[in-house]
């Protein structure tokens, strides 16, 4: 399998009054040709940092890209101009973000947003890049794309929108699609709906994709490999059943307990986390985790565990073997 | 109503919003029809589920049952008086039995009061305690109850996380003793490991205090794990009620199904081998809903009768209803 992107030791940060937020602290992960790796964490832990870094677009200041690199065929991502890195993005590595709602310019019409890619990268002309657009949003599943390519955004639902994202981020033919959370603001029916879509696209395609979210149902049927992230690290890293089936961390076991099921027993009580994820801006000098973990030791206070393989294919950042050691509280 | 177990009982409720066009003259045009015409009741110390998707006008039914806002149509009856009749200090007196938890644990306390203040708001506003000191003492027992540290109550808001704030939303409704609390998806704005906290609280404060919830969700998953009954709800109308684990193991409506399939399950083993119903299509606008039966468009059983007749919504045996034609 060819590796198509290799990140080491990302680290983001960002500059404000208050202090040095550090969001992303030293991510290391391979991504492999038409691999799907899905990155599952809560709020404010640096997921989407993490790739709006990979793609050079945390804004600077406040942010800054304070070490690592993305090797993308040959080339260090961090480190090429911001010329040749606006000929990647959205060329060979293509996003599609959160909120389909705030994500298209509401004053230009679908068609001249999903074509602008196609005349900037592929150096197509006006008709050529309408024609293809339409054959992209017949292709996410648009009905009559030839009337809707001269909609504005506001015609479409919230569905709709995303799906025409999808189209734009897939118009270039890229080696990786970065979805940050694109389900994550629709009903479940639509989010079905476009998760269909992505599998089927990916098995037409062969793109890899990075796929961000805080919901781990759905990653479990779509991803290959799953990362959890933790304050800005990552705690756990395995292809999808054993994360799932043989989770090792302490947080990501937490947070499987903490979900309710549609298909538990009944009259379980659900296994809180107790406490909060630690501040951002005062990172404790050990494990992140320490302060809510059921497993904890005294040196997980003072040493950050760093990720190390526990199984084939299966890493952890945790000082102790969950298999064996007995809940410490 | 002859039995006395039931708490709450809403009969054809509606609520409609008018669209009016014109600057000066304001034409009536037409109408939202946000909850079309829904009935089910509550029983005493239950939990019933109410789940949709966005815009199904869950929300708009359990501020319509608090009174609101005054609903267009049908009955409402807690305890046997019919709150659509009520008004303003007989239904003030009322809503000292009824409270409510709101989603947004962000908007929803104000930033310029402390948590002291937001708490005892309620307990002022009914006259509950004679004296200053009697108030604080209940604000710093609720705080304890809620997991809160009394301390806090000289804070603001802003000094709180979101599930710290949605456990003042919580201390706030409880502050009267209320028998019935609207919860209008009060997790769905947290994260997976605080949710687990809050529904953890709620599911003790119910047991302490013998609660009646209607819980307001659109996460199937959740309403699974904390109600007794759950009702589906589709474009301001109930396409079925049951008991939980009937509904979870024979649902009967299409869109029930379609919506259980789309739910993914945290199990890749499982997600494997699960077939989806995919919904074709988007929720019809409430303004113009479909005619027959409002789900018709997306249904993949349609029938010809769907597209002319709304079903009725009847018990087809065991306290199983549904409004489907197929049954």
């Amino acid at each position: 399998m060819t590796t198509v992107l290799e990140v080491r030791g990302l680290k983001t940060q960002f500059f404000t009054q208050d202090g040095v937020v550090q969001a992303v602290n030293g991510i290391s992960y391979d991504l492999n040709e038409g691999e799907t790796l899905g990155i599952v964490g809560e709020s404010g832990c640096g997921k989407s940092v993490s790739v709006m870094s990979l793609m050079r677009l945390i804004p600077m200041p406040p942010g800054k890209i304070v070490g690592g690199e993305a090797l993308f065929e040959g080339v260090d991502l961090m480190k090429i101009s911001d010329d040749e890195m606006r000929s990647v993005r959205g060329n060979k590595i293509a996003m599609i973000f959160q909120d389909p709602m705030t994500s298209l310019n509401p004053v230009l019409t679908i068609g001249r947003q999903v074509g602008e890619a196609l005349e900037l990268h592929m150096g197509m002309s006006k008709s050529e890049a309408r024609q293809r657009t339409i054959e992209l949003l017949e292709m996410v599943g648009i009905p009559s794309a030839a009337d809707r390519v001269d909609d504005y955004p506001h015609q479409f639902s919230g569905g709709m929108r995303q799906r025409v994202m999808i189209a734009m981020g897939l118009s270039c033919n890229p080696q990786i699609l970065i979805a940050d959370e694109p389900t994550t603001a629709l009903d479940v029916t639509i989010q079905a709906q476009i998760v269909d879509l992505v599998k089927k696209l990916r098995d037409e395609i062969g793109m890899a994709i990075i796929w961000i979210t805080h919901d781990l149902g759905v990653v479990a049927g779509l991803a290959d490999r799953v990362a959890v992230m933790y304050a800005g690290f990552f705690v756990e890293e395995a292809g999808v059943k054993d994360l799932y089936g043989d989770p090792r961390h302490p947080y990501t076991i937490g947070l499987l307990g903490s979900l309710p099921r549609l298909d538990a027993e009944r009259g379980r009580r659900l296994v809180s986390i107790e406490g909060l994820p630690p501040d951002l801006i005062a990172l404790p000098e050990g494990c992140p985790f320490y302060a809510r973990c059921n497993y904890r030791i005294d040196r997980c206070e003072t040493e950050n565990p760093p990720l190390r393989l526990v199984a084939p294919n299966h890493r952890v950042a945790c000082w102790i073997d969950v298999t064996t050691a007995q809940p410490t509280r | 109503m002859s039995d006395n177990n039931i708490l709450l009982d809403v009969q054809d409720l509606k609520m409609y919003f008018p669209i009016t066009q014109g600057l000066i003259i304001q034409r009536h045009v037409g109408d939202i029809k946000a909850v079309d015409g829904i009935s089910f009741s509550i029983k005493k110390g239950e939990t019933l589920g109410l789940v949709g998707e966005s815009g199904c006008g869950k929300s708009t039914t359990g501020r319509a049952i608090l009174q609101l806002y005054r609903p267009t149509g049908g009955h409402v009856f807690f305890k046997g008086d019919d709150l659509t009749k009520l008004k303003g200090e007989a239904l003030r007196r009322k809503r000292r039995q009824m409270q409510m938890i709101f989603q947004d644990p962000y908007a929803s306390l104000n930033p310029r009061m402390t948590v002291g203040n937001i708490i005892s708001e309620p307990l002022e506003v009914h006259n509950i305690y004679r004296t200053k000191a009697e108030r604080q003492e209940r604000v710093q027992e609720l705080l304890r109850v809620v997991g809160l540290n009394p301390y806090f109550v000289n804070r603001y808001p802003h000094e709180f996380s979101g599930g710290q704030r949605q456990r003042i939303g919580v201390a706030r409704a409880l502050a009267v003793n209320p028998e019935f609390i609207v919860c209008d998806e009060p997790i769905s704005a947290l994260d997976v490991s605080i949710q687990a906290q809050i529904i953890n609280l709620l599911e003790d404060l119910q047991a302490e205090f013998n609660l009646t919830y209607l819980f307001i969700a659109h996460d199937l998953s959740v309403v699974r794990h904390i109600s007794d009954r759950v009702a589906v709800m589709y474009l301001g109308k109930l396409a079925e009620l049951a008991d939980r684990d009937e509904l979870y193991n024979n649902p009967l409506h299409p869109y029930t199904q379609a919506l259980l399939s789309a739910v993914p399950i945290p199990d890749p083993v499982i997600e494997e081998k699960r077939q989806r119903i995919i919904l074709e299509g988007d929720v019809p606008s409430p303004a113009n809903p479909p005619t027959g039966c409002n789900f018709s468009t997306r249904c993949p059983r349609v029938m010809d009768i769907c597209k002319e007749v709304d079903p009725e919504f009847r018990d087809l045996g065991g306290d199983h209803w549904v409004a489907c034609h197929l049954y």
